[in-house]
């Protein structure tokens, strides 16, 4: 980093190892039990890989599935909403918090604890009365209803908020001085300070709505719009037979796999921040 | 070239409005929480009633486990937009029948739209369950089971006992089960799926002929109360500490003990009391050993046990709401669904029991009892004895509360912080609180 | 709580840009949330057929049964070690990785897998570590003479609904700290390692503070997923169990919401639950974001 210190980098290199290792390591398992017969997971936990990999991806990807579309439709579904909610949040968080941090204007206090507010009301005590909402709206069985529900939360908002305080005020007078308007100055030197913390929030957001299983299960009864995470929960619950653990374990580690490309597509926004940001 | 195209267009018009017409059929929303293979079997009847008709579409649809469908159906309901067909387990039973302005009695449907339906083919304990006190079914059986004995054959004659034989008392489970131990075939006794509730108390009651509650365990109205602290549950849940304390028995979890098969299926223990459901399964997980059947153990020393087993599972309960011409369908899709081949195909396929005599009648004809041993043990435990007050089964509101309180009053007993005495009297207690603030919601 | 100095003095643009969030949260959260609360002041059959109006009835019997004031010591406890020990992980790990100039992206993309788990598997993958008979980490902890049985001993269960639930947010911590240390400019650091700094010093003096905002963003979070956000994992591993051991508040709403379909004393206890919440934020807002370096 700054100096060169061997034994730091050595310390750090190890601390890294073995936490993610540790943190991995239910995953690991979930990964090994793809590769292994229903009937082995129904009386041990293995920790070595089987030779069943092959067979459980086509078993997953190709079962004909009466009651639920093909994998591929559920994918499409699940992406298009984790992507949906994604960007919504981030957009109307975004410029949301900005008008809470650089505008004076009436009822702003006001206006900031209401969204701060969706943070405090457990979900499930509010998912009937949502329900009646999106069903009135008539939004039920549509990626609509599926999305904007679950777009109005405060966590985009508050974290730029933070970010925003950080931002020296210098920067903000020099804008005026150049005669930049508000639209101008968030567009040319907000944005782009932004970055990293897009790109967290990104997959954050992203990962958010890719694992949403109550809300889809409520708004969707076409199945066109089923979502993986119902269709993993479908071949998981049953109510008095064992459950199909090695399908859904291979379904759980599919569904893992775009999350991952989403992480791996921000880090290249991450590294570019790094060099990028210096204020 | 614009008329040709304008002549196309209304074709294709007449086209798509001709076969909307031909293929308008009538959809019935079917909504159920059968996961993995048992959904797809599902699936199939439902496919199969479709290809048989012309005039209706019966669209099954998962809706989560039946916790969550329950919740989803409320949902819809209060927002208009229900099923026609919803599947709900036994324990929602009371809650269902208190919805009267949301349910529609299938004894009501069938009556309204003319199909010949009679309550007495069906199993005597299977209906007595769903039925009112005028003996009127409100919802239609369709996978009903009870809980048997499953038991490791090959550990049973190792250990110097007959495989053929299973226990059938609870005094010889524990002999069974110590010369087991003893003679290190396996490690423990018996494990067993809701040890507290299902097993434990209501078809312990049931099977010796107590009563879990009063006014009929609940089917005579909602200011019944609890009275499952009985001396019978006293003496299995001292028994069920004494042998965990021995290594006999190993608690596996609250509900259905997600900790239970792996320790059947790895031969850890050797006898496995759960529902006839999981039968297949079982056969399918053994891990290289073979499978026996038994019916739940009795105390031995108890005038007239067995009695016999009440059952469990799921029904499917009709909702209002929707027009004649759709109830049209589902009665006759109900009655597709309680036909003998369709029962009977259900039944083999699933371990869960034929809700018909005639389904029943057409397995026996095909051999089927023979060809798969052990597969009748289910009906032959619920048929054991006409229905006493105290074996149609139970029927309180909350029910899946109350089940959750004693869940934990059992794992009180379990961790050594309460007595059998003490758990049952708080967990009757709190049970009646439930069942009071549930007759007060219900009040009409 | 604390605003910026300079604004701009337009009108009418801000509230252009807080209306799309505002409307969205009025629509489908403050309305919603309203006919909770007022569900929360009646008793009512699960189908909404017979309502009636029942005052306080539910919050009186809530306040004055021994297991839920139980279940509020429970809730802190847990929230408290959940939140300390996921915060303190993802800090070390975004600390590690931020150091790091080959690998970082490796460990990156690993540590993130956690969060991707849905909920709904997460409680199963921890089952098949730590179940009784088969699980491997309990195997582990036999070996080392603990009798690990989390179906019976109280302790057990909360320890692992706390490891369940901290595993999942160390992801999210270390995904925001690392964000946020990426935004210290290296200026600084460069300058004070110039003038004799150790790497310690420098991550007191400079990179914690700088860091604040995060660590208090992420400090409210983290109090409010461990508040409203584990009802899933407790529910896939231990229902709330054995005997009561791990039945936080909002475990409570979920099972007499959800399974006991007894929707007005859960509106009730969410809106207590809320109230609490609402009330610890405000504290933290006074009192902690003073020490908070904008």
């Amino acid at each position: 980093m700054v100096e060169n210190r061997p034994l730091l980098t050595i310390l750090t290199h190890l601390t890294l190892v073995l936490g993610v290792a540790l943190v991995i390591f239910p995953v690991y398992v979930a990964i090994i039990a793809m590769t292994h017969t229903q009937q082995t997971l129904g009386f041990t936990t293995p920790l070595w890989p089987g030779d069943q990999l092959i067979p459980n991806l086509i078993n997953v990807l190709t079962r004909p599935s009466p009651g639920r579309p093909p994998f591929w439709v559920m994918l499409w579904n699940s992406t298009w909403m984790a992507v949906i909610i994604m960007a919504g949040k981030i957009v109307i968080s975004i410029i949301s918090a900005y008008a809470i941090v650089y505008f004076k204007f009436p009822f702003r206090l006001v206006a900031f604890w209401i969204i701060f507010i969706t943070l405090m009301l457990p979900v499930e005590v509010r998912i009937i009365p949502t329900f009646e909402v999106v069903a009135s709206l008539g939004l039920l069985n549509s990626y609509a209803g599926l999305t904007i529900p679950l777009i109005a939360s405060a966590t985009a908002t508050f974290l730029f908020r933070q970010f925003f305080m950080t931002v020296p005020d210098e920067l903000m007078e020099a804008a005026r001085v150049d005669g930049a308007g508000p639209i101008k100055f968030f567009i040319d030197v907000l944005l782009p300070l932004s970055r990293t913390n897009i790109a967290a929030l990104c997959v954050i957001l992203f990962i958010y709505g890719w694992v949403q299983y109550l809300w889809p299960v409520l708004v969707t009864t076409r199945e066109e719009y089923f979502t993986l995470m119902m269709g993993v929960q479908q071949m998981a619950a049953t109510a008095e037979t064992d459950p199909m653990w090695n399908l859904i374990m291979s379904a759980t580690v599919l569904a893992l796999l775009p999350p991952v490309l989403v992480v791996i597509f921000m880090q290249r926004l991450f590294v570019k921040g790094l060099i990028e940001t210096e204020k | 070239m614009v008329r040709t195209t304008l002549a196309a267009g209304l074709a294709a018009l007449a086209v798509s409005l001709a076969s909307s017409v031909a293929f308008a059929q009538t959809e019935i929303a079917w909504w159920h929480s059968m996961g993995g293979e048992l959904g797809e079997r599902l699936e199939q009847i439902a496919a199969d009633f479709n290809a048989s008709q012309s005039d209706y579409v019966v669209v099954p649809s998962y809706r989560g486990e039946y916790e969550e469908s329950l919740v989803n159906t409320i949902a819809a309901f209060r927002a208009g937009e229900q099923p026609h067909i919803v599947q709900v387990y036994e324990v929602g039973t009371g809650t269902m029948m208190a919805a009267k302005g949301a349910v529609y009695p299938v004894y009501q449907l069938m009556a309204d739209h003319g199909s010949n339906f009679d309550p007495s083919d069906y199993l005597p304990v299977v209906t007595g369950y769903y039925t009112d006190t005028e003996g009127n079914m409100l919802s239609m059986p369709f996978n009903s089971s009870t809980p048997i004995l499953y038991y490791n054959k090959d550990v049973f004659e190792a250990a110097g006992l007959d495989p053929e034989t299973p226990p059938t008392t609870w005094e010889e489970v524990e002999s069974f089960s110590q010369q087991i131990i003893d003679s290190g075939a396996a490690q423990c006794g018996f494990v067993m799926a809701y040890t507290g509730t299902w097993l434990g108390t209501e078809n312990l009651s049931a099977l010796h002929n107590v009563p879990y509650g009063t006014l009929e365990n609940g089917f005579g109205g909602l200011s019944s109360e609890l009275t499952f602290n009985h001396e019978i549950a006293v003496r299995l849940w001292e028994k069920l500490k004494e042998w965990q304390d021995a290594g006999i028995y190993s608690y596996g979890g609250p509900a259905g003990g997600a900790d239970n098969a792996p320790k059947f299926y790895s031969g850890e223990c050797a006898i496995y009391m759960n529902s006839s459901a999981s039968r297949a399964g079982v056969l399918a997980n053994a891990d290289g050993f073979e499978v026996g059947f038994g019916m739940l153990p009795v105390f031995g020393d108890v005038e007239g046990a067995p009695q016999n087993s009440i059952i469990g599972g799921a029904t499917l309960w009709v909702l209002n709401g929707h027009e004649d011409a759709e109830y049209e369908g589902v009665a006759e899709f109900l009655t597709y669904l309680s036909s003998a081949e369709v029962q009977a195909a259900w039944h083999q396929a699933t371990g869960y029991l034929p809700v018909t005599t005639a389904a029943y009648e057409l397995s026996q004809e095909q051999g089927y009892y023979e060809a798969n041993p052990g597969s009748d043990i289910a009906i032959r435990q619920i048929n054991l004895n006409p229905p006493t007050e105290n074996s149609k089964g139970v029927r309180f509101g909350n029910m899946p509360q109350i089940r959750t309180v004693v869940d934990e009053e059992l794992q009180a007993v379990l961790s050594g912080d309460k007595t059998a005495q003490e758990a049952l009297d708080s967990a009757v207690e709190r049970g009646n609180q439930i069942l009071r603030e549930f007759e007060a919601a219900n009040a009409q | 709580m604390e605003t910026k100095r300079t604004t701009f003095p337009n009108k009418a643009l801000p509230y252009a840009f807080i209306a799309p969030q505002l409307l969205i949260t009025l629509v489908f959260f403050i309305w919603p949330a309203a006919q909770a609360i007022k569900a929360s002041f009646e008793r009512q059959d699960p189908f909404g057929l017979s309502t009636s109006f029942v005052g306080f009835a539910h919050y009186t019997r809530l306040l004055q049964d021994p297991l839920y004031l139980a279940s509020i010591s429970r809730t802190i406890v847990f929230a408290a070690a959940v939140t300390v020990i996921s915060m303190g992980l993802g800090l070390l790990f975004a600390m590690a990785v931020s150091r790091l100039i080959r690998g970082a992206n490796a460990y990156s993309t690993l540590l993130v897998w956690p969060y991707a788990v849905a909920p709904v598997v997460a409680g199963v993958l921890w089952w098949f570590m730590f179940n009784t008979s088969t699980g491997a980490l309990s195997y582990v902890l036999r070996v080392f003479g603990v009798a690990w049985n989390h179906n019976l001993n109280g302790t057990h269960a909360m320890i692992l609904i706390i490891l369940a639930a901290a595993w999942k947010q160390i992801s999210y911590n270390f995904l925001f700290f690392l964000a946020g240390l990426q935004s210290v400019p290296q200026s600084l650091t460069e300058a004070a390692a110039i003038d004799g700094a150790g790497p310690f010093k420098r991550f007191l003096t400079i990179m914690l503070p700088l860091l604040s905002p995060t660590t208090f963003f992420l400090f409210i979070i983290n109090v409010n997923y461990t508040m409203f956000d584990t009802f899933g994992i407790i529910a896939g591993t231990t229902h709330g169990g054995p005997n009561q051991a791990t039945n936080t508040l909002v475990y409570k709403v979920y099972a007499d919401g959800f399974i006991g379909l007894n929707l007005g004393s859960s509106s009730a206890q969410s809106v207590l639950l809320m109230l609490f919440v609402i009330l610890l934020t405000i504290v933290q807002f006074r009192y902690v974001e003073r020490r908070v370096q904008y």
